[in-house]
Parts: structure tokens; sequence; C-alpha cells
């Protein structure tokens, strides 16, 4: 991944790193909008260069009875019969100043940023999103505190006392880890936790951190487990590369030379350099995250973006892909600002160089 | 030492090795630095290396050693014995190495580490990488200055200045807040040399210190080392493979091939009459002012032994240009470091008068 961080030694002032930080947006602003229009041509070209008809792509939306008349009445209503670029130019508008939608009973306003209207529920999609945003971050910042602190300390321990019994072990466990999909260790442990010691694990239990702390812990604590599992297996081995190559630099013998205390040495002159790698991919794990956790949600059942986004798929429902594609390449924009952003702050290089 | 000079010309290889040459020897057990029959091997999975091999050796304060080899001669890891920084694990380590008469091999890691950066300091062949990317230079002095010293950040921060004052680094108070990177080469080197020398220590090795440093800056290196040793009154070890860089700095030269000894001596003998073919060769491979221009360099052919696979009998055998002269010895035995006499040693068959000669007809080739 290119670091194109901060032009030099400019960026030490506070202007240059907002003129930065206001170009990195305004260049995440039109990513995010090719975003969409990749996505829009998805949807809707790949089938018309199949040779599906308008009415074809409407007939998802109708009950199974409809006639001809009703499909193409909704191929009107959903906007299908227009062109593909009046279509998009549609939802770019609704996306900067919003927009309005005839329900047939009524004129709904959507304010922007207006993510469009589901095909099939009829209601804007944005509150959908907002309303399973929740759930998703208690997901991930869970999972992120178990794994950044089981993964690096593991790595750490590996490093240190490469190929020791306790190495290989944790080095196997993490190769499990990394190989073990989750609906399989997700199956497994909700087999063993849910239906077999009755713990209240899982989206059937789900209640927010505000309503009920206790019932959000543990009906959360398996879900973070297995993909923390996942993740601390992937820091653990990278840290552990890390820590091998750092330890063997000359700045760690330096360290050493000095009389340095060897806990010192190893935390702060060894893992201080192989953890910046590290928050590289930790920020752009967040992001992917927030975006959805797919396979945990589906398996946990959890109420977040990542099922919103298997059942928007399973329905055909474009508006509510494109909004869980959206607000996906979002967090992964942003994440990717600030990791750049916490580079300059981590090594002095970077800011100055 | 109470070998007679006269006798050791005589090819018998049992005087036990001496630390030091003979012109030093009024002060035996009471060099401040005293390296005895140190061996590190380290075990592979290939096999034993053999890094060092009966090393014997001593500094005193206010004296510099050179150590002279090419790569793979086992100098570095000499020093780092000496430091105490070679892991345990993986390193196998004897002998004795007695820092003012104390024993460093097997004395307790807390107990090495108390001294490391305190009595004993090192500074290294490439400051860029020696030094911690993420700290500014007046940090990592604070640091080492700190770990031995109970005193305020503030006051080590004015000692830290005051380090970089005296290693001649302009600005030092504002130059303290930079990183490494963003010191020139020579520099770094220098402020390096701050970091080591912050706790006074009284021995400083410097492995390889002006080899990644510009030539220009090299012989300012140099010059800045000796200073502070007068200065400090420390003892000095300088690791090199450049016999110029020790010309002038040392006091005696050990010059080292596969894990050994060859020749140790003052720095004035090895230089004027060098007892060891492999010397002779270092000799013969470097530029010198006093010779005609036109005189080729000759390099030493081949390449050093693996220290897995050393040969038998002298190490330096396959690259030797007069094992004939030997009658098979050097094929056979491995030849012992003697004194020749007047403290010089070197570790090698041929006899004195084939070595007299050899030495003789080669310098009278090379400047005529």
């Amino acid at each position: 991944m290119p670091r194109r961080i901060v032009a030099a030694s400019q960026a030490t002032t506070p202007s240059t790193v907002l003129t930065y930080i206001v170009r990195r947006l305004i260049g995440a602003v039109i990513l995010l909008f090719v975003v969409t229009a990749v996505t829009f041509s998805i949807f809707f070209l790949v089938p018309r260069i199949a040779g599906a008809t308008s009415e074809d792509l409407a007939s998802r939306y109708v009950g199974k009875t409809a006639g001809a008349e009703q499909i193409h009445e909704m191929a009107q209503k959903l906007g299908f019969t227009d062109p593909l670029y009046v279509q998009y130019g549609r939802f770019a508008k609704g996306l900067i100043v919003g927009s309005e939608y005839n329900t047939g009973t009524a004129i709904e306003q959507c304010p922007a940023p207006c993510l469009g209207y589901s095909f099939l529920k009829q209601n804007p999609v944005l509150p959908d999103i907002l309303g399973r945003l929740p759930v998703t971050i208690s997901l991930a910042a869970g999972a992120a505190l178990i794994w950044v602190l089981a993964g690096v300390a593991t790595g750490v321990l590996s490093a240190l006392r490469r190929g020791t019994i306790f190495d290989r072990s944790a080095m196997m466990i993490a190769l499990a880890g990394v190989s073990l999909p989750i609906f399989f260790t997700g199956m497994l442990s909700l087999s063993i936790f849910r239906d077999g010691l009755g713990w209240s694990i899982g989206g059937s239990f789900y209640k927010p951190l505000t309503e009920d702390p206790l019932l959000w812990f543990s009906s959360l604590s398996l879900p973070w487990i297995t993909l923390a599992f996942l993740y601390a297996a992937q820091y653990a081995r990278l840290t552990r590369a890390g820590m091998l190559e750092t330890m063997n630099e000359d700045f760690i013998r330096t360290a050493r030379a000095k009389g340095l205390p060897e806990r010192t040495v190893v935390v702060k002159h060894g893992l201080r350099s192989a953890l910046t790698p590290i928050l590289t991919i930790f920020g752009l794990d967040i992001g992917l995250l927030l975006g959805g956790a797919i396979l945990t949600e589906t398996t946990f059942s959890l109420p977040g973006i990542g099922q919103y986004a298997v059942i928007a798929v399973a329905n055909n429902d474009l508006p509510q892909v494109l909004g869980v594609t959206l607000t996906g390449a979002f967090f992964i924009v942003i994440a990717n600002l600030v990791v750049d952003l916490m580079y300059a702050v981590v090594d002095p290089r970077v800011r100055t160089a | 030492m109470t070998t007679n000079p006269e006798d050791s010309l005589a090819e018998v290889g049992d005087v036990p090795p001496s630390t030091l040459p003979a012109s030093r020897a009024d002060k035996i057990g009471h060099r401040f630095l005293e390296v005895r029959d140190l061996r590190v091997h380290f075990p592979t999975d290939d096999g034993i290396v053999k890094s060092v091999d009966d090393l014997s050796f001593g500094v005193d304060r206010g004296q510099t050693l050179g150590i002279v080899g090419e790569s793979g001669s086992g100098k570095s890891v000499t020093s780092l014995s000496v430091m105490g920084l070679h892991k345990k694990g993986t390193a196998r380590i004897s002998g004795e190495v007695l820092l003012d008469g104390e024993n460093l091999v097997g004395a307790s890691e807390e107990r090495v580490r108390g001294l490391r950066g305190k009595r004993m300091a090192m500074i290294f062949q490439d400051p860029l990488s020696a030094m911690h990317p993420y700290y500014t230079v007046g940090s990592q002095i604070i640091e080492a200055y700190r770990i031995h010293n109970k005193v305020t950040k503030q006051v080590a921060r004015k000692h830290a200045i005051d380090m970089l004052d005296r290693v001649g680094i302009p600005n030092p108070k504002s130059r303290a807040d930079d990183y490494p990177h963003q010191f020139s080469g020579g520099m770094r080197q220098r402020a390096m040399i701050a970091m080591a020398l912050s706790c006074d220590p009284e021995l400083l090795i410097a492995d390889e210190p002006t080899t990644a440093l510009d030539v220009t800056v090299q012989a300012q290196i140099l010059d800045l080392i000796r200073d502070l040793q007068q200065e400090f009154n420390s003892a000095v070890i300088i690791i090199t493979h450049d016999l110029g860089v020790v010309a002038e700095l040392a006091d005696d030269i050990m010059v080292m091939y596969a894990g050994r000894a060859v020749e140790y001596s003052t720095a004035s003998e090895i230089f004027n009459s060098p007892q060891h073919p492999y010397t002779w060769g270092l000799l013969r491979s470097m530029p010198r002012l006093d010779r005609e221009r036109t005189a080729r360099l000759v390099p030493i052919k081949g390449t050093p032994p693996s220290l897995i696979n050393v040969p038998d009998g002298c190490p330096f055998n396959p690259r030797c240009p007069h094992t004939a002269l030997t009658g098979g010895a050097s094929h056979s035995e491995v030849p012992v470091l003697r004194d020749l006499g007047h403290g010089h040693r070197a570790a090698c068959h041929l006899s004195a008068a084939d070595r007299a000669r050899l030495w003789n007809d080669n310098e009278g080739q090379t400047s005529g």
C-alpha cells in the first residue's frame, strides 16, 4: 500500500496538516462516488448487457401473481425505464441534496445524504443502517480489543521464545485460527455454549448497551471471541514476524549495549517498531469490520450492517446494497486516512523525511 | 610471563599465549581488560561455527588496541562477547573476560548489564541503523545516561547536550531534539560516540567506527576518538578490516584470521616487521604513500574459510603461498601463537629465517 503521507517537512505545521486532511477528504468523496457508480453498474448494466429488460428487473419487486401491467407500473415507479445515467444521477442527487419518494399513499422526504429508498420495503435505507450501526460497532470494538491484546502478546512471546514449545503451539493455534472459517468456529461455539450450556449468546438475546449492559455483554461475548480468534491469529503471526525482524536490528543491539533492562529493550525499542506495520493493518481491519462483519453477524444472527447486507443482496434490493457498500467504503476511506495520519505520529521519519 | 625471547624463536609451540606483547609485560595482571582463552562457538544445524578460538589479549586504560581482520574473522564476535551481548542460548562462550579483574564470562546477566554502558561501551559501524529511528538523538543519550545515573530528566538532558557539544556537534541544544535521520553520517557517528561516552566508560569498543562513513569524515571521527580517549583516559579497542585506520591510533595490533589471533604485537612492530604471511597480505593490499604510484596492490587470493569447516592445520594454508616451506606442518598442525621476541607474537610454521627472507624480498620488490 503506497503511503503518500504528508509531503514531508511542511507537514509539521498544523495548517499544512489541515490542508492535507482536506485534500484527502475531497479525494475520499470522489472515491465514494466511483464506488457507487461501480456498484450501480454491476446491478443494472450487467443484467442489461445479458439482455434483461427493465420489466425483468421490476418483476422481482412485485408479487408472484402480478400481471404484465403491474410489472410495467413498478418498473416505471422504480425508474427502471429511464436511461441508466438518469437513474444514477437521481441517486447521486439524493445523496447530495436529498430527495422525495412517492410511496403511493404519500410523498416522503428523504433528507441528504439520502441513500435511497428500499425497492422492497419502501422505506429509506439510511435510518435502517444507522439503527444497525451500534451492533456492528459493538462487535468490531470488542473483538478488536481482544485480538490486539491477545494477538500482539502472543506474537511477542512467540518471537522471544522462538522455537520453544510455546512458540510452536501458539503458531499452530494461530494457523488454525487463520484457516478455520467463522461459520465453522461460530457454529461450533454456538452449539456448545448456547445450545449445550444454555448461555445467552447471539442475536436473539442482543440488547443495546444502554438498555441492558449485562445482556449486551453476554450476547456479544462469543461473537467477540470467535471474530477475535480469526484476527488474533493473523496479528500474532504478524507480530511474531515483525518482532523477529526488529529484534535483530542494530538499534536493539545498541539498546542492549547501553545496559537497558531486557524488558525495556523489548517493549520500548523492539515492540514500538514492530507495531508500526500492524497499525496499518489494524486501521484497515477496523474500517472493513465497521462496514459489517458479514459472516460473524450472520452466524450469530446479530442485527448489524453485515446481516443487513446479506438480506439486501438476497432480495436484490439495490438501494440497500448501495447503502451498505457506501457505508463500508466510507469507513474504509476514513480508516485509511486515520492510519496515514497516525503513521506520521508514530514514525518521525514520515513527518520530516 | 617469563618467556625468554631468545628461546621462543625455537619452533616449539608450548609457550602459553600471553595476553599482551612483552612491551607491556610489567603490567601483567593489572590490565584493565584482559581476555584469556576466549572461545565463542555457535552450534548450528550444519555443525559448530567456531567464531573465536583460544583468543587472548588485553588493553589498559589510556591505550588503544586495534583488532584487524577480514569479515568473518571473529572480530565483532569477540567484541560482542566482551560486552556480554551474545544470547545465552545461541553462543557457547568459554574462557575469561576480566574487566578490572572481574570475570564477565559466567557472571549473571544482571551484573553484566549493569556494567554495559557504564564501565564499558560500544559504538557500531552504521550509526543510522544503530540508533532507534523513532526517538530523538537527545532522548537516546538521556536514556543511556539515566540507566546508570539516578538523575532527573532535566539534569540528564543537560548532560546529553553537554556530551553532544563535546563530540563537536554544533547547536547541540536544538540538535538534541532532532531524529537520527536528520543528522548527516558523520554527525550521527559523533552522536553515537556521545551516547557511548555519556556514562564515562573506562572501556570503549569501536566496531568498524568509520566503515560506513565518507572518507573525509573518517579521519575526523578517528581524531575525535583519540582526543576523547585522552580526555577520558579510557581503554579503547578499535575493530577494523583496514590497517590504515589503526596505523595512527593503535598502540597494539592483533591480526585475526578464522577466529584466531595470527599476529599480535605493538603497532610499530606490525608495520615494520610483520611476521605472518596473512599480515603481509593485508599490508600489501593497502595503498601506501611511501610506495611508487606504479607499484601494484597485491590482493590476498581466495576467501576466508567457512568457520564450520576450518581447514586442517593452519587455517590460512589454502591462501598461503609459502606452505611448501613448512614441510607439511601447515597442513597437519594448527600453529600456536608464539612469542618471537620483544613480545612480538605470531602463529606461523615458517622458520624465522624464511620469514625474514620472504618479507625482505617482498619489501624490496614492491618498493623497487
